[in-house]
């Protein structure tokens, strides 16, 4: 019991993280796309975006399965 | 939270059921050190002082190499620590401004430490990260917000620093009473706090899919027939896996001595 609740607290945290993700790697790549001059700003600005982003998906994992 | 509950339950001490789990972090002190005394303090010396001692003593002995002799045509150890220094340099200016280069060690402390301790999560004998022992990033965090907060005081002075913190100007009197709480909760206590859990929750998840893909490996491709597969696969996604928490490694150093530079700038240059 003990495990199926930690499997649901992992998989719901993995959810707003999840859909964040995708629209900031979207948005990314498309602004990429139409300037490509701006790539290396856009580029190392996704991966603070990413980090901030999956620091909450991280936290979900942690308080269910190692702590 | 299992361990979390049975620590309430049992007062810290579980035996019995959850023996398997208490083991694995249990790093108790090496067998060299355990009746080693320093002023009468016990001198536990376990695994994860030791690898990060190690470390350390690598950083420091490379970047000491490297600086010792400065040629004016730099050789390729010293170009290798100016670009590091140049990077570190180039953010705090970009983030912080002019009085950005008063914080450059600083910063180059930080991202040089968290860099070194998270290697040691793939390195061959290591393969554990200090930052993902919580003392690590807890005090790093904790010296990052007392920065932050101290240039802030210094910057504009206690009374004046505390009040921009609490009543952000350029907002309606009748807001303030929703604004407050979330802007003091925000920058006091959600800022250091989220920079330790960042780093210590990635240096973990890291750690443990590291580890479950090589032990993977190691049990399962041994055993004939249909254990093979699985050992095979672990095999072809091992260095997938190092690969990736390689690319963790550095972004997490980077986003830490980043944001730090972030909440400096922050207090030494408010935007109102």
């Amino acid at each position: 019991m003990e495990n199926l609740g930690n499997g649901l607290v992992f998989g719901l945290a993995t959810l707003g993280p999840g859909i964040g993700l995708g629209i900031l790697i979207g948005k990314a790549i498309e602004s990429m796309a139409r300037q490509p001059e701006a790539a290396g700003m856009v580029r190392t600005t996704m991966f603070i975006g990413i980090a901030v982003v999956e620091a909450l998906a991280l936290l979900g994992f942690v308080l269910a399965f190692a702590i | 939270m299992s361990l979390t509950m049975a620590a309430a339950e049992w007062g810290g001490e579980f035996e019995g059921v959850l023996d398997p789990i208490n083991s694995l972090f249990d790093f108790a002190p090496l067998p060299a050190f355990e009746d080693l005394r320093l002023f009468g303090v016990d001198l536990w010396i376990n695994r994860t002082i030791l690898i990060a001692w190690i470390m350390t003593l690598i950083a420091m002995s490379l970047l000491v190499v490297a600086t010792r002799n400065p040629k004016v045509v730099p050789g390729k150890l010293q170009s290798l620590v100016e670009l590091l220094f140049e990077f570190i340099r180039g953010l705090a200016t970009d983030i912080i401004g002019r009085k950005g280069q008063r914080y450059v060690p600083l910063l180059t402390t930080f991202f040089v430490f968290i860099l070194f301790m998270n290697l040691a999560k793939l390195t061959p004998f290591l393969m554990l990260p200090p930052t993902s022992r919580i003392a690590f990033p807890l005090f790093l965090a904790l010296i990052a917000w007392a920065v932050y907060v101290g240039a802030g005081i210094k910057e504009q002075g206690l009374v004046h620093y505390f009040k921009e913190l609490a009543f952000p100007p350029g907002v309606p009197k009748a807001l303030y009473v929703l604004l407050t709480p979330i802007e003091i909760l925000s920058n006091l206590v959600l800022r250091p706090f989220t920079l330790m859990l960042r780093l210590f929750a990635n240096m973990v998840a890291g750690h443990i899919l590291v580890v479950i893909t090589l032990v993977a490996i190691h049990v399962f491709l041994p055993s004939f027939p249909a254990g093979s597969l699985v050992g095979v696969f672990a095999l072809v996604a091992a260095p997938l896996v190092f690969g990736f928490e390689l690319l963790i490694v550095g972004l997490q150093a980077y986003i830490f001595t980043m944001l730090a530079a972030v909440y400096i700038a922050s207090s030494v240059e408010p935007a109102h």
